[in-house]
């Protein structure tokens, strides 16, 4: 159920200011995409138009081309909506519903998607939380609200409801950057785990996550401050981290700028 | 002792450098205050006393001179349906003003309650940000109209114009007794009436409130939604209302304790009377604050005791009202948006 995506030309505005310039690249189905850049290369901003969460923002507008399989996510006659639901997303912060239970937080998006059937909620909400690798610590308080569990946990349980609808992409916007080392840990094993089945795409400030999770990484870079982010180079995870093709990569990964 | 002290270690919990000895025994002998910090915590123990102060003085006044009145109650005061304080022996209860009071109000909020809601939803969610923005400032300036303005408004165009909806409703609805007009085509000037009036004068408050609170629903959550592919009713449904919801009862509650007390536009409206009904359409009933109102200027010493009894009658309600509210919030504390 993995598709892969196709971007080509694509320029995000808010407003008047642009903010990426001109990005192409394709993400292969099942497997890992990092995105990697200093802070305001615009890789989150990228991130977001892949799945038209970018449009939400007031004043958020986009050009260019992004195509999930042979299907253009914004084509005319597509509804934002339905591609949200194709395409999920973790965020920087764990943000589960507060007014709602464990189970209700994995349920929500079925529910969305009008599944009403009880067996078949308590089936998937199983089947996803232990795909996030969550079960085993919630089972026993399946009704107690998300908003008491640790922060990784949180987090896990936001990717245990992003998995449960199936999507075709997984987009995760820095998601481990709000956790401590062993939470982190175990998302990036829970990433490794996901690419059989999902295509994921990463955004992360931390090169070694990159170098740990992803197959492919993306460097992401602007020329001063105020200007469009652009696309450096994609490239092998291994090239890029051992013998990247263009020079600004390599200073920002060997850590002499940004 | 504490004055000593207190001068004394002023200085060292500042300055390390000053020797050990002095450091070492200031968390042992406790707090070392700061004049400033001293100001504050006086100034706003002071505020909060004051009102207690305030609060237990009028709830005594109250209780006294209410206790002067009904002591010489010749009927029960909390069921009687007359208010004859002069008479002799004087006869005076509070059952019709209760009646009136309570379901004014409630008509108010079954209009005023979803209608804000909704116009707060519009601003704070759907709005284009040009219109929201010139649209909360009418909201406000609704809120800013004297009520007397209203009760005028309500006298003379409401009570007119309402003549249709009335018959509409004892034509079609009167078999429910609530909606029967015992005498159809007299003048609006009824508990209905004067529920729809006040609807429209709490609307600005629930409406303000609860915008404020759908503002600050963290956006966090609404991404959330969004990224599940959730319509924009959808998002609101499952990250704002939840979050909202405390807020929407604190607001409603603020709402209807104006509502109970509003004296000007239902004395310019209601028509008064002391036979109780059922039909909210008939005119002749009353509040306690349009019954006070009516009633004070004429009434001699005993007669204002006994207004101030049901004045009494009201502060409770009032009090009533907010713990239910309060109780309302705390038991779903658990799953509230406060706790994310």
């Amino acid at each position: 159920m993995a598709k892969r995506i196709d971007v080509s030309g694509l320029t995000a505005f808010y407003g008047s200011h642009r903010a990426i310039d001109d990005i192409s690249m394709s993400v292969e189905p099942r497997s890992v995409t990092a995105f990697i850049g200093p802070s305001g290369c615009g890789k989150s901003t990228f991130l977001r138009t892949l799945n038209r969460m970018h449009e939400v923002t007031p004043g958020g507008r986009v050009e260019g081309k992004v195509m999930l399989d042979d299907e253009d996510l914004y084509g005319a006659q597509v509804d934002p909506v339905s591609v949200r639901r194709t395409i999920g997303m973790v965020f920087q912060r764990p943000n589960p519903f507060p007014t709602m239970s464990i189970y209700d937080n994995v349920a929500a998006g079925l529910r969305l998607n009008g599944q009403k059937r009880k067996r078949d909620l308590d089936e998937t909400v199983e089947r996803s939380l232990k795909g996030a690798n969550l079960w085993n610590e919630v089972k026993d308080r399946l009704n107690k609200p998300g908003s008491g569990l640790s922060g990784g946990q949180q987090q896990r349980l936001c990717i245990a409801r992003a998995i449960a609808v199936q999507p075709q992409v997984l987009l995760m916007d820095e998601p481990c950057s709000a956790l401590d080392p062993i939470s982190t840990l175990a998302i990036e094993d829970l990433i490794s785990e996901l690419k059989s089945r999902f295509t994921i795409v990463i955004v992360t400030h931390n090169m070694q996550q990159a170098a740990r999770v992803s197959d492919r990484t993306a460097f992401f870079n602007l020329a001063a401050v105020g200007e469009p982010g652009r696309l450096i180079e994609i490239d092998e995870t291994e090239r890029i981290f051992s013998n990247p093709s263009v020079q600004a990569t390599e200073d920002y990964i060997s850590g002499r700028f940004g | 002792m504490e004055t000593t002290s207190t001068s004394a270690q002023a200085p060292p919990p500042a300055d390390p450098a000053d020797g050990r000895s002095a450091t070492a025994t200031a968390p042992v002998k406790g707090k070392a205050v700061r004049p400033g910090d001293k100001v504050f915590r006086g100034l706003s123990r002071g505020s909060g006393i004051t009102l207690l102060v305030i609060m237990a003085a009028i709830a005594a006044f109250l209780a006294y001179r209410a206790s002067i009145a009904v002591s010489k109650n010749s009927v029960n005061f909390l069921t009687a349906f007359e208010w004859n304080p002069q008479g002799d022996p004087p006869a005076f209860g509070i059952g019709v003003l209760a009646f009136g009071t309570v379901v004014s109000s409630l008509i108010a909020m079954v209009i005023a309650v979803p209608v804000a809601v909704g116009i707060a939803l519009f601003v704070s969610h759907y709005a284009p940000r040009r219109l929201a923005a010139p649209l909360a400032y009418v909201i406000d300036l609704l809120a800013a109209v004297p009520s007397i303005i209203y009760g005028l408004w309500g006298a003379l165009f409401l009570v007119p114009y309402l003549d249709g909806l009335t018959r509409w409703l004892d034509q079609f609805l009167g078999w429910t007794t609530v909606f029967e007009m015992s005498n159809p085509g007299s003048p609006a000037r009824s508990i209905f009436t004067v529920g729809i009036l006040l609807a429209i004068m709490v609307l600005p408050i629930i409406t303000n409130v609860s915008r404020e609170v759908f503002l600050q629903a963290p956006k966090m959550y609404e991404e959330a939604a969004l990224a599940l592919g959730a319509t924009r009713w959808e998002t609101i449904r499952t990250s704002v209302l939840p979050f909202g919801r405390s807020g929407i009862i604190s607001a409603s509650m603020l709402g209807l304790g104006r509502a109970l007390g509003e004296t000007m536009a239902v004395a310019t409206v209601l028509s008064p009377g002391f036979l109780f009904s059922w039909h909210i359409l008939d005119p002749g009933s009353g509040t306690f604050a349009q019954n006070i109102a009516a009633k004070f200027n004429e009434a001699d010493d005993f007669g204002r005791d006994a207004l101030i009894a049901s004045g009494l009658v009201l502060f409770v309600i009032t009090l009533l009202v907010n713990g239910a509210a309060r109780w309302i919030i705390a038991r779903r504390k658990e799953y509230s948006g406060a706790n994310a």
